[in-house]
């Protein structure tokens, strides 16, 4: 058997590689199955960079939605919490370009933002509670409601179900804890020789 | 002889050390007010334990640690709490932060104190407990709280104790002055850290050999103790811990550890002696040694200053000459930052307040662009690339400045220094460091933020579900139902039913009687109500209007009383 191989080459030739082709396609086929990863793995990158306000800002109801439209080929530039960073981290994660942010979702802002309840003020209605995205409202019916500010994203959404106004949407204060160093201002770009000697414009005056 | 290291980088800016050691430590007059900060460590504010107008006494505690990562806070001297409030405080914000004030009563009367003076035969947690409760941190400058670092439970076994006395930033010479003048006391508190940390192999206290006397003086004292002094060329910034380890030992601090990681304690000299007086002389750390210097200052020379003193009170009687002054900065040139107001109080880590005058220090030069000649990368003591770091700080690249190893920076200036286009390269660094802590802090939220709105998803839906189960069950039992009437019969069963149930209802007398009881007693009392309001009406000669309207509801009452009555009557027969 070997023998009558040696001498026709080319038939040889042929069976290794087939043999050979079968043996990877098998593993591959197999490696395929195992190591299958469920959903678009896409999806769970754009959510991560999304600010999970939960504010329906861009129009979806909550930040993965909007991720999952994003990476069916939505705009990305419909998050005005998050700004023009998190527009910039989205392109650069999907190697598109990035554009501005879409004024007519909402106009981004710096201040962060927290809600608070005139707690004196509140009739207990329980509405601004059903609104809150991440559960951040406290109370029951008839009795008085407050937010957990720590856990609030500032998304505005318990603002508009108040019967009677009494949310109030505050900045929320940086403490010395938060204080950072400002960014210096970038140079101007002098040079060395930009600099006024006293000597020498005297000597042009004379 | 022992061998030292070599750091990378390194700068020999003017030492300008001479001008405040021509005096020995001096004492000040107590200051009238003093305001005593409630974070002067790293980690958790403490918490007041006083009230707002108590009588304390001097180094009676005013302010208990919260939680592990804190240190208490004692009154410096006696006196009248004044307030509990903001103010502003010794931080390069400027901003205000919780303080207790406290208004001398002027006879800076001690508390009872109570020293161990035998601590060899104490056990090392009582020491700990007690150094703990005299409100130590770091006193080198960062505030770390010292019971913490030296807490066996925090950290692995110790083969050795550095103790740094570099003092490496010009102009301060605060530690140098308490070596001249308490070397014994400094080697006590060397050997209650030794005994606390179950004696070390090593113990080394490592010096810069710009400072002879203090060699001098360490070394006559340290002979057959065991402890090894070493002094080594000075440089800025020797003093950084990592540098120190790697100048003393050879050993590289890992990125991002510690070093009781690698079996090390690193103290500061001045913190040494801190212990020494709270576990000996059970004196919490109420004052420290503070270096006041700069030509601006008449005096030059180092102090016992009261933890709370107002930098006022110090350069007042230093004559402070406001006209030449330029800035006033606490901490030393290198990474010292200026004061916003000269009313906030000296804390546990202030080492030096500088006031140059405008030749020392002149201001700031305008920066112009990099012309990347790499002298920042040479001067660069952890061995960082400065001009990199620059540029992805201007583009605001955070991942980048990360990669880099952003925060293995120290801060120490070393390449602002040397800058030819006088950049101010750690402002970028700090300003960037700032970015990505709040980044990370966003993150954490945000992450917090996502499952909170999944677990609410979740919820939502859950109810949703269970409403949709309860549903299905009501329109199958009124299918059932209707399937089984549908069998039973006709529409004049039902009606037969419903007559059944309602004279079932009818059927109890004793109820229908109090019910029409009830009714008459109410009647009665509205009726009486209705002739009272009429009464009233006509006695105040109401309008006609009004009067008429009462009138006409008593009638209305009237009957319904009647009628009450009569259904009870009929009821009762």
């Amino acid at each position: 058997m070997l023998d009558s191989l040696l001498q026709q080459p080319l038939l040889a030739t042929l069976i290794a590689l087939v043999s050979l082709a079968l043996l990877f396609g098998a593993l591959l086929g197999f490696a395929a199955e195992k190591f299958r990863i469920d959903g678009d793995p896409v999806i769970d990158q754009i959510d991560e960079l999304l600010p999970q306000t939960q504010c329906g800002q861009c129009g979806f109801p909550g930040c993965r939605p909007y991720a999952e439209s994003i990476a069916g080929g939505d705009a990305i530039n419909k998050c005005p919490p998050g700004g023009q960073s998190t527009i910039n981290a989205i392109a650069s994660l999907l190697d598109v370009p990035a554009p501005d942010l879409d004024a007519e979702h909402g106009e981004a802002s710096d201040i962060k933002t927290v809600a608070f309840i005139r707690e004196d003020e509140c009739i207990g209605c329980t509405k601004c509670i059903q609104a809150c995205p991440v559960d951040a409202i406290l109370g029951a019916a008839k009795l008085m409601h407050t937010v957990i500010a720590d856990e609030c994203t500032g998304c505005d959404l318990c603002v508009e179900p108040c019967p009677v106004d009494c949310i109030d949407m505050l900045p929320v204060e940086e403490g010395i804890d938060e204080w950072r160093w400002p960014a210096p201002a970038i140079p101007s770009g002098i040079i060395a020789t930009d600099k006024t000697n006293p000597a020498t414009s005297e000597d042009v005056a004379a | 002889m022992n061998k030292t290291w070599v750091t990378p980088g390194g700068i020999h800016p003017p030492e300008n050390k001479q001008q405040s050691l021509t005096l020995p430590i001096g004492e000040l007059p107590v200051p009238e007010k003093l305001v005593v900060p409630l974070s002067q460590h790293i980690g958790v504010p403490a918490t007041p334990c006083v009230a707002v107008g108590e009588q304390v006494l001097k180094g009676q505690k005013i302010a208990v640690p919260s939680g592990p990562l804190s240190a208490a806070v004692h009154a410096p001297t006696s006196g009248a709490v004044w307030a509990i409030e903001e103010r502003p405080i010794a931080h390069s914000s400027g901003m205000s932060a919780p303080c207790i004030e406290i208004v001398s009563d002027g006879r800076d009367q001690w508390i009872d104190r109570q020293g161990i003076a035998d601590f060899q035969h104490t056990s090392p947690t009582a020491l700990l407990d007690m150094i703990a409760q005299s409100g130590i941190a770091g006193m080198g400058g960062a505030g770390f709280p010292t019971a913490v670092k030296l807490d066996p439970g925090f950290r692995r076994p110790v083969d050795t104790l550095i103790v740094n006395a570099t003092e490496c930033e010009p102009y301060i010479t605060a530690d140098d002055a308490i070596i001249r003048e308490r070397t014994e006391e400094i080697i006590q508190g060397i050997h209650i850290l030794s005994h606390i940390l179950g004696n070390p192999d090593n113990i080394i206290i490592g010096i810069e050999d710009n400072k002879p006397e203090s060699i001098a003086e360490l070394e006559q004292q340290t002979e057959d103790t065991g402890i090894n002094l070493v002094s080594f060329p000075t440089k800025y910034p020797s003093g950084g811990e990592k540098q120190l380890i790697y100048i003393l030992t050879g050993k590289e601090l890992p990125s991002g550890q510690i070093p009781a990681d690698i079996g090390m304690v690193c103290v500061n000299i001045g913190t040494a002696y801190a212990i020494k007086r709270a576990v000996i002389d059970g004196e919490p750390l109420i004052s420290r040694v503070t270096t006041v210097t700069g030509e601006a200052c008449g005096i030059n020379r180092n102090y016992q200053v009261l933890i709370g003193t107002p930098v006022s009170h110090l350069l007042q009687h230093n004559q402070f000459d406001q006209q030449r002054s330029s800035r006033v900065i606490m901490g030393g040139p290198m990474m010292g930052f200026s004061l916003t107001s000269d009313q906030v109080p000296i804390v546990k880590t202030t080492n030096c307040i500088l006031a140059p005058s405008h030749s020392e220090i002149p201001a700031e030069q305008p920066a112009q662009p990099c012309i990347r000649c790499g002298m920042c990368a040479e001067a660069c003591p952890a061995s960082l690339l400065p001009q990199q770091l620059l540029w992805y700080s201007q583009a605001k690249d955070y991942e980048r400045l990360e990669a880099h190893n952003l925060f293995d920076c120290i801060e120490c200036g070393a390449c602002s220094y040397v800058c030819p286009s006088n950049i101010p390269l750690v402002q970028y660094y700090r300003n960037s460091k700032g970015e990505i802590t709040k980044a990370k802090r966003e993150k954490v939220k945000s992450d917090q933020a996502r499952e909170r709105f999944e677990f609410h998803k979740q919820r939502i839906e859950l109810a949703e579900q269970e409403k949709e189960a309860k549903r299905a069950a009501r329109r199958q039992a009124a299918q059932q139902a209707k399937a089984s009437s549908a069998g039973s019969g006709s529409a004049v069963d039902i009606i037969a039913a419903a007559k059944a149930r309602a004279s079932e209802k009818k059927a109890d007398p004793q109820q229908q009687r109090a019910k029409l009881e009830r009714s008459v007693a109410s009647a009665e009392m509205r009726l009486q109500v209705a002739q009272e309001k009429l009464d009233s009406a006509v006695a105040n000669s109401e309008s006609e209007e009004k009067i008429n309207a009462l009138k006409a509801a008593v009638t209305a009452t009237q009957q319904k009383f009647e009628q009450a009555q009569a259904r009870l009557a009929e009821q009762l027969q």
